[in-house]
This record gives C-alpha cells, sequence and structure tokens, in this order.
C-alpha cells in the first residue's frame, strides 16, 4: 500500500469517514449498466440458487431455482438468465460506426490499415463484489461447452438454446475483467475502493454494506459504528439486516429460513408426483407453487439489499466527474467487446478450457502493457493520484527559473535545451533518468542532468534537466516546445505512453521449448465428460 | 584414506562435462544450474570461444544491457579477434562506450547487419524483435532462471538448440499483474524460462557447478544450507585464504564493531531495538550508511588469493543492498549527506550477478510489522546475501524471529506446480540464526 494510502486510511480512521482518494472517477459507467447480483448454494460449487438482473433499478427481474440439485430447473434458470442479459448485449452489437484498424497483410507481410466497424458503445455489466466476477466466470465456464439439441441431437442432457452463447458471452467478460482498467464487467465494491480508503481492513472492505457504511454514513453515526452495524446486525429472527452481497449467502439464512423451505418444496414434488387423481394432484400442484413462492420470496429478500447497495454505490461514483483518459480505456473495451461479437458471428468455436502458450504470453503481455497505462493515465487525469506518485518519489512539480539553449554533438546538431527547475520535492533521480511531462496531450520527454544551485534560503537544490524531443524538426525549437521560466510543470519518472511488447510466434509456431504446437485440433468443442461423480 | 576436496578438478571436470554435452551432445538443450558466483560467467565465455571455435553460428541472450556488455566486454579480452555483433536497442546510448573501443565488436540496431558474424549478443527483449532472420545453430541463454517464460517463447524460433545457464536460488522473474490463472500449466508465461524448458523436455540434460568462487568460505556453507539445501556446493577458497583488515583501529561503537565482527568472521549483524517502522527506517537507513563511511574511513584492506597485497577496500568494492527501491534512494541520500560516493545502492533484484568485496545489506523484514510473500521470498535474501568475496553486514531491527514465527508463508497451493525448496520462511530462520552468533547491538 502507497504511503498516501496509509495516510488516507489513517484519516478515515480518525474522522469517521472515508477519504476520497480520487477526484475523478477512473472507470466509465455507461449510461445503462446491467447490475447482477448472483446468488450460489452452499456447499455445490457453480450451483446457482438466484439472481436480480436488471437495467431498471426500480424493477430487477427475479431469477430463483427452488431445487438448485435439479439439473432441469438449473438449465431453465440459465434459459432466462441468458433471456435477461443476451438482449441486452444484443442491443449493442449492431449500433457501429467505421473505424480503422491495424493488421498485418499475410502476403506481405506489412503493416496494413483495414476499414471495420467498431460497436459505438459496449455493454456493462456490474455485479456487486469481486466473487461476483470469479461466479461470472465460473457459469462462463459451465455454460460455454454445453451441446444444445441443434448441436447434437443425441445429447442426454440438452442445454436450451441460448445458454452455451451466454456463456461465452460471460466468459469474455470474465476474462476482460482480468485486463487492468477496463470497464466491461465491474465488481461495485472494487469501484468503491479505488475511489475512497475507508478506515477498516482489506478484507473487510470486500464488505458492500460496510464499504458503503464508511463512504456515506447515515446521519450522526461514524463510519465505524455503520459499517460494524452493516456486518453483525441481525433481525429478531436472527437473520443479516445487510446480508452479504454475494454469491455466497449467510449460514444462518440457509439453515434457519432455506434449507426448510427447500425442504418444504421437495416434499411438494414428491408428493404431486404421487398423486393418484387429478384432484388431488391440482392440490398438491398449488402446495408446490406455494413452496416455490416462498423461496422466491426469501431470495428476493436477501438479494434485494444488495440491489440497492450496488445502485447507491453507482449513484455515489455518478458524483465524480469522468477521468479524461477514461475514454481511451473504454474504446479499447468497445473493441474487445466488437472483436468477441465478431468471433461470435463467424462460428468460432467457444474458448478454450486452457489457453496455449501463445495465447498465454499474449494475454499477460496486454495485461501488463494495460497495467502501467492505467497507473499512467490516473495519475496524468487526477491530481490527487498524482500526489501519491509524487510523495513516492516517482513524479514531482517544479517552477522553472531558467533556460539554456544548447544543441546535441551531432553532424546536425538538434535543440537539447537545458531547464532549471526548483522543486522542494524529492523525486527518487539519477544520472541520465528519463522523465516526461504532459506537452498538448503528448509526452515531452528530458533526461535529468544533474543537480543545480541551491537557492538563496540554502534549500533543496534545483534540477536541470535537458529536453530531449518533441521541439521539431528545426534547428530552433518549435514554438511552445520548450517550458519557460515562471512555467509550474508535472513532470513524472515513468512513461505515459506504453509500448506493446513484442510480436509472438503463432500458435502453429510455438517452438519445442514451449511442447511445440498445440496438438492436433484440440478438444474445444466437445463438451465435458460425464465422470461419476457427475451427480447433477 | 579420504580424498582431499580439490575446488579446481572438481570445477574442471563439470565444466568439462557442461562443454561435452554442448558441443558433442544429441539433446536439443543443456541446463547449468549454477550457485552464486561459481564461473557462470567464465563458463558462457568458454562455451561461446568453443562454439566459434567449432564453427557453429552463436547467439546470446541475457536479460539486461549491462550483462550483455559485460560478456562482449569478456569475449573481447579473451579472444580479441573473434568478430563478435553487439544487438542493441534504438534508445539514445544503448550500449557501454567501452565497446566502441573494441575492434572487432560491430554494433548494431539491426540483426541484418550482423549477420554472419561468430557471436551475436543482445538481450532477450532485444531479440524478440528479430523477424525473418536466418535461424541460427546455437544459442547461449544467460541467466535463464531470470528469464521468463513467455520471453523465450519470443526468441526460442531463432535458434536450433541452446545452453541454459543460470542461478536457481536467485529471485525468480515476476509479473506486474496476476497470472494464477495459468498457475500449474507448463508453459505459464510468468514463470521461469527453465521450469517451462523441463516441464516439455524433461530429458534434457542437467548440470551443476560445484564450486563458488566468489563466497568466502566463512560464507558458502550458510548459503549452500540455506538456500541449496539439496543441491550443496563450496566455497573454492579456505579459511585463512581471505582476509579482511583496518588500517584504523576500533573507536569502539556499535558500528565499529560489527566491522570488526565482520572482517573477523565474515558476518555481521547490528540489531537496532525493536520498533515497527515505515519502509524507509530513517534509523536503519542511517546506520547502513554509517557502516558504509566507517568502512571506507577506516581504511578496509583485503588480503585473497587473487593477490598477496592486500588491495584496499575502495568504494567501487562495497555495496549496499535493499529490498524496495525507495529504501535504495534513501540509503543513497543518506551516504551523500555522509559524503559517500561510488557506492553501488541497489535492490536485490538489479544486485544479481554482482559482486564486490563487502556487502551492507539492510534487511527485507526489518522494523515490518507483517512478513509478505514479497518480503518471504528466498531469493531476495538468497541474493543480498551472497553477493560478497568477504563479509556481509546486515542491519536489521530486532524481533524478525518473532516476526517470522508470527507469519508463517500463506500463499494458496497451486496444482501442478512444483514446489520450491526452501520456502522463504525457513530460509530466513536459517540465515537468522548464523547470523546471531556475529550480532553487535546498536544502542539508539
Amino acid at each position: 500500500m502507497s504511503l498516501i494510502n496509509t495516510l488516507a486510511r489513517l484519516e478515515a480512521v480518525e474522522s469517521g469517514r472515508a477519504r476520497p482518494t480520487a477526484t475523478v472517477r477512473h472507470r466509465r459507467l455507461t449510461g445503462r449498466p446491467l447490475v447482477l447480483v448472483p446468488l450460489t448454494t452452499a456447499g455445490e460449487a457453480g450451483a446457482p440458487l438466484g439472481a436480480l438482473v436488471g437495467t431498471d433499478r426500480d424493477a430487477p427481474r427475479l431469477l430463483a431455482v427452488a431445487q438448485p440439485r435439479d439439473r432441469d430447473l438449473r438449465f431453465a434458470f440459465l434459459a432466462e438468465l441468458a433471456e435477461a442479459v443476451l438482449p441486452h448485449i444484443e442491443s449493442y452489437a449492431d449500433v457501429v460506426e467505421p473505424a480503422e484498424r491495424g493488421e498485418t497483410d499475410p502476403a506481405t507481410g506489412k503493416r496494413v490499415k483495414v476499414e471495420t466497424e467498431l460497436c459505438v458503445d459496449a455493454a456493462q455489466i456490474v455485479v456487486p463484489s469481486r466473487a461476483g466476477i470469479e461466479f461470472v466466470r465460473l457459469l462462463g465456464r459451465s455454460m460455454r461447452f454445453r451441446r444444445t439439441a441443434d448441436d447434437d441431437p443425441d445429447t442426454p442432457y440438452p442445454a436450451p438454446a441460448r445458454v452455451p452463447l451466454l456463456g461465452r458471452w460471460l466468459t469474455h467478460y470474465g476474462e476482460r475483467a482480468r485486463v487492468p482498467g477496463s470497464s466491461l464487467l465491474l465488481a461495485c465494491t472494487d469501484l468503491l475502493n479505488r475511489h475512497w480508503a475507508t478506515g477498516q481492513s482489506n478484507l473487510e472492505d470486500q464488505h458492500l454494506g460496510a464499504l458503503l457504511a464508511w463512504i456515506d454514513p447515515p446521519a450522526g453515526e461514524s463510519g465505524a459504528e455503520a459499517a460494524l452495524r452493516a456486518e453483525l446486525a441481525r433481525d429478531a429472527a436472527g437473520q443479516l439486516l445487510c446480508p452479504p452481497a454475494g454469491p455466497a449467502t449467510d449460514p444462518d439464512f440457509d439453515n434457519r429460513l432455506l434449507a426448510p423451505a427447500i425442504e418444504k418444496y421437495d416434499r411438494a414434488r414428491a408428493s404431486l408426483a404421487a398423486a393418484e387423481d387429478g384432484l388431488a394432484a391440482d392440490a398438491r400442484l398449488a402446495e408446490l407453487s406455494g413452496a416455490e413462492r416462498e423461496i422466491r420470496a426469501l431470495l428476493a429478500g436477501v438479494l434485494r439489499p444488495t440491489w440497492d447497495a450496488v445502485w447507491r454505490g453507482l449513484d455515489l461514483l455518478r458524483e465524480l466527474p469522468e477521468g479524461a483518459r477514461t475514454e481511451d480505456r473504454w474504446t479499447r473495451d468497445r473493441w474487445s467487446f466488437t472483436a468477441h461479437r465478431d468471433r461470435v458471428r463467424s462460428g468460432e468455436p467457444p474458448q478454450p478450457r486452457r489457453d496455449d502458450a501463445v495465447t498465454a504470453a499474449r494475454k499477460l503481455a496486454a495485461r501488463e502493457t494495460a497495467q502501467a497505462q492505467l497507473e499512467a493515465q490516473e495519475a496524468l487525469d487526477d491530481p490527487l493520484v498524482l500526489a501519491g506518485r509524487r510523495l513516492a518519489g516517482e513524479a514531482f512539480i517544479g517552477e522553472v527559473s531558467a533556460v539554456e539553449m544548447a544543441y546535441s554533438e551531432s553532424k546536425r546538431p538538434s535543440p537539447r535545451p537545458l531547464v532549471t527547475v526548483r522543486t522542494d520535492e524529492r523525486p527518487q533521480l539519477g544520472e541520465g533518468v528519463k522523465i516526461y511531462r504532459s506537452l498538448d496531450g503528448k509526452p515531452q520527454t528530458a533526461q535529468f542532468a544533474g543537480y543545480g544551485p541551491a537557492d538563496e534560503e540554502g534549500g533543496a537544490p534545483s534540477l536541470v534537466l535537458r529536453i530531449t524531443d518533441r521541439m521539431g524538426r528545426g534547428k530552433e525549437p518549435a514554438p511552445g516546445s520548450v517550458p519557460e521560466p515562471g512555467d509550474r510543470i508535472a513532470w513524472t519518472l515513468f512513461e505515459h505512453d506504453q509500448r506493446g511488447g513484442p510480436q509472438l510466434p503463432d500458435a502453429e509456431e510455438t517452438p519445442w521449448t514451449h511442447g511445440g504446437p498445440p496438438g492436433g485440433v484440440e478438444a474445444a468443442e466437445l463438451p465435458d465428460p460425464m465422470t461419476p461423480e457427475d451427480l447433477l | 584414506m579420504t580424498a582431499v576436496f580439490d575446488p579446481g578438478a572438481a570445477a574442471g571436470l563439470a565444466t568439462a562435462r557442461i562443454l561435452d554435452d554442448t558441443l558433442n551432445g544429441t539433446a536439443r538443450g543443456v541446463v547449468v544450474d549454477s550457485p552464486p558466483g561459481a564461473g557462470k560467467s567464465t563458463l558462457v565465455v568458454r562455451a561461446a570461444l568453443e562454439l566459434a571455435a567449432a564453427g557453429r553460428p552463436l547467439m546470446v541472450v541475457a536479460q539486461t544491457n549491462a550483462q550483455v556488455d559485460d560478456l562482449v566486454v569478456r569475449l573481447a579480452e579473451k579472444e580479441p579477434e573473434l568478430p563478435v555483433g553487439r544487438l542493441h536497442s534504438n534508445d539514445p546510448d544503448p550500449y557501454d562506450k567501452v565497446l566502441d573501443g573494441l575492434e572487432h565488436v560491430r554494433k548494431s540496431a539491426k540483426a541484418a547487419d550482423l549477420a554472419g558474424l561468430d557471436v551475436v549478443i543482445s538481450t532477450a527483449a532485444k531479440w524478440a524483435h528479430v523477424k525473418n532472420v536466418e535461424p541460427w545453430g546455437h544459442a547461449i541463454v544467460d541467466e535463464a532462471y531470470q528469464m521468463r517464460s513467455d520471453a523465450l517463447l519470443a526468441v526460442a524460433g531463432l535458434f536450433e538448440r541452446a545452453l541454459f545457464v543460470g542461478d536457481p536460488g536467485q529471485l525468480d522473474p515476476f509479473s506486474i499483474v496476476g497470472a494464477d490463472q495459468w498457475a500449474g500449466l507448463s508453459y505459464d508465461p510468468s514463470a521461469s524460462a527453465v521450469s517451462t524448458l523441463l516441464a516439455h523436455n524433461p530429458e534434457l540434460p542437467q548440470h551443476r557447478l560445484p564450486v563458488s568462487w566468489r563466497l568466502p568460505a566463512s560464507a558458502a556453507p550458510l548459503v549452500s544450507d540455506a538456500f541449496y539445501p539439496y543441491t550443496p556446493f563450496r566455497s573454492g577458497t579456505d579459511h585463512g585464504d581471505r582476509r579482511l583488515s583496518f588500517g584504523v583501529a576500533s573507536d569502539g561503537s556499535a558500528t565499529d564493531r560489527v566491522l570488526d565482527e565482520a572482517a573477523e568472521s565474515g558476518w555481521g549483524l547490528l540489531e537496532l531495538p525493536a520498533r515497527h517502522t515505515p519502509r524507509t527506517d530513517p534509523e536503519a537507513v542511517r546506520a547502513v550508511a554509517l557502516v558504509v563511511r566507517r568502512l571506507l574511513d577506516r581504511g578496509g584492506a583485503a588480503v585473497s588469493e587473487r593477490s598477496t597485497d592486500p588491495a584496499p577496500v575502495t568504494a567501487d568494492r562495497v555495496a549496499v543492498g535493499t529490498a524496495h527501491r525507495d529504501q535504495a534512494a534513501a540509503v543513497r541520500a543518506a551516504l551523500a549527506e555522509l559524503g559517500v560516493t561510488g557506492v553501488a545502492v541497489d535492490t536485490a533484484n538489479r544486485l544479481q550477478g554482482r559482486e564486490f568485496d563487502v556487502t551492507v545489506v539492510l534487511h527485507p523484514l526489518s522494523g515490518r510489522p507483517d512478513a509478505t510473500a514479497f518480503h518471504l521470498e528466498t531469493g531476495r535474501l538468497c541474493v543480498l546475501a551472497s553477493r560478497h568475496r568477504h563479509a556481509c553486514v546486515v542491519v536489521c531491527r530486532e524481533g524478525v524471529a518473532d516476526l517470522l514465527d508470527e507469519h508463517p508463508s500463506t500463499e494458496p497451493v497451486q496444482l501442478g506446480v512444483t514446489v520450491k525448496f526452501p520456502d522463504g520462511w525457513e530460509a530466513n530462520h536459517a540465515v537468522l540464526a548464523h547470523l546471531a552468533e556475529h550480532r553487535v547491538r546498536a544502542t539508539c
């Protein structure tokens, strides 16, 4: 944790309220995010229990599985989820604008521009917590290899038509969420934690209710008290007032309310199956739907507070103006969204279970670039983030006190002006270290050339910087490209733009050190094999 | 009769086997594990010369520009006539200016300009951009344990066969983003190049250099036991072969006493009172700077097998090692205040592969309230404790042993990932127990 965040947390403890760690919002929030609050069944990995989903905060759609161990009911749930989520995604797929993309021409090996289209906006999904993102990933994994009756008429348990498609989209969103700075799939707790520091531990910060209590405590109450109440307070029946944001449920809810309700449902089902005549069946059917309604009501009761909390969190975030460079990252998200749309449309198989060596290396390289870019962009967008980097010696603000013209030693001398900068800060500079400033939105590079004289009062020595680029091609630097005395400029020791890594070989050319090309057509398209343990 | 261990003969035998496998073997790769200071660079230079002499075009992959330049200089020293290519980046000052004075070294940013030279050397990062060239018959990959698997993936298409040389005990490569999703895959891109290579090619011959020429007899057993428990090594010199002495007598201060202890035994622990501190603990930083200052002021002189006359321990023969960059920056500032210049102050990552007479180490766990995986990493402590030819002084707050006991490693176990021995917790305890015998308490 950086020093400034530690300070913010200490201040939060002292003041009883979360402290802002950002002055702008560093993630895109679209006008119409789809909020998904999923619940899972305790003890059954990947068995969904229910969900609230929708884009209208006042009208969430409740999905519930009355008996989570029943495969048919689970498929019905997933089919309903697909009906709730896919139209949202698809509504963005056809609103496009023309765009250009760099591609390598297979014939010549040269980089060429290709006319293509780019979705104007992308569908955004917001879940309450990081565990929710993990659950989206798990749902995607459990669905994308399923076969429908159309795919294979002989498949023993055909999945409803749109379920595999939903699996592919959720897998894509789950993978994209791993890219630093991306906003396609967001966790509300991550968003809030990025913009506020609370006085509680990182672990407690994963509790959406406690987090909101610190950020926006009820009038007259401190954040710490409100957070404690959010974590522990129970009603007369022993149920948490602020249920966990899921997907896991509170064991007391499971044991005291849910388990008896599911048992009742099971009994009603068994007795319906055993009904001997139509009249008895009617009565028992009513009993069954009564039991189902009861489960739905229970789930709605624990989902709704989280649903409301997510929307409240989004409200708080919307009060912050968006950071300038967020748009740039969102454009990358749109490219990612468009590319996946194209893969689905061109009939490509679902994403493989495991990345091959080349794909894994590519993803890692892309994410490392995105991480470095995110850190730089946040600092450039937000003085408070920059302050943290200044405190860490990775940036500084200084006033230009003198500029001396100098030239490079080459046949065609180029301008290399020496700029003397006064600052009280202590950047971690060494001989030849490169530093950057933003000039008309583009980075200008300078090199640390040494310490200058101290000022009259005997303060810190001034810094001498040699500007090395963005001064035009002429012998004299272009107007406005060299700082002038009196300018106050923020310099960073980190680069503003990230160069992408080297091109990796194609998967078919995976070298011997990495096991050679992936063997044949990998069983990517095959469904999961049935095993004796496969009870569900 | 027990055979007397002859370090020179043992090392020579190991080298001969490695060269035989490299020049005459049939396997596509040869892996050499080398403990700190075991003559890894010497081996690389020798293998390069022999491959060149055998008429096999060779590319050498190192990890940093400093390592590349160092290898070029060493090659030119051994064989001034050998045509060597230094492939460099397009940045300003891409290589050490020393190379300009070497007649048969050609420098270029384009691989095509260097085609046909006997040996072409560059960093893994630069090699990764080389495309559309005839593959080299042979490659030497230096510091292969510090190279990431994805970096090897990017360059492996450039060569047919390769000799991989590295130190498994040093810092593992790392990634600035999470790579857990690939943990356990044989080609996990964030793992080391060697682990991927061996996972896919388990039949490759593996060798080990058995003798550390750098570490003194006082340090080799500790480093070997603590960090290489299953692949022990010996020091090439014996007790008494190396001596460190001071021209100026001790003034009785803790700083001077710890220096005397280190000169006498090879190790010194300057222990500050227990306290939780920020990373750049001002007292500890000042103590480190003071140790360096006194070491230089007292006129340290080192006697070793290299020369019979005592060699002065000058600033360039001294290094300060820290865990974090801001700590290194704080030590640099403290040294500047004391008027000390020319001492290398850096993090473990950047001190890897370097050698000094005396090192002063700010213990990674000093003053911390917790022990994270970063601070417990075995390789970090191993690098810091194995850079010296004569003595190592560790500056640390009291209470690290208790801290370790309160924070056993809690990293999740990943399926399919080979567990590394020893774990950092155990290695830290081993080093701490040894250092406790050379403790001097500071009173601040």
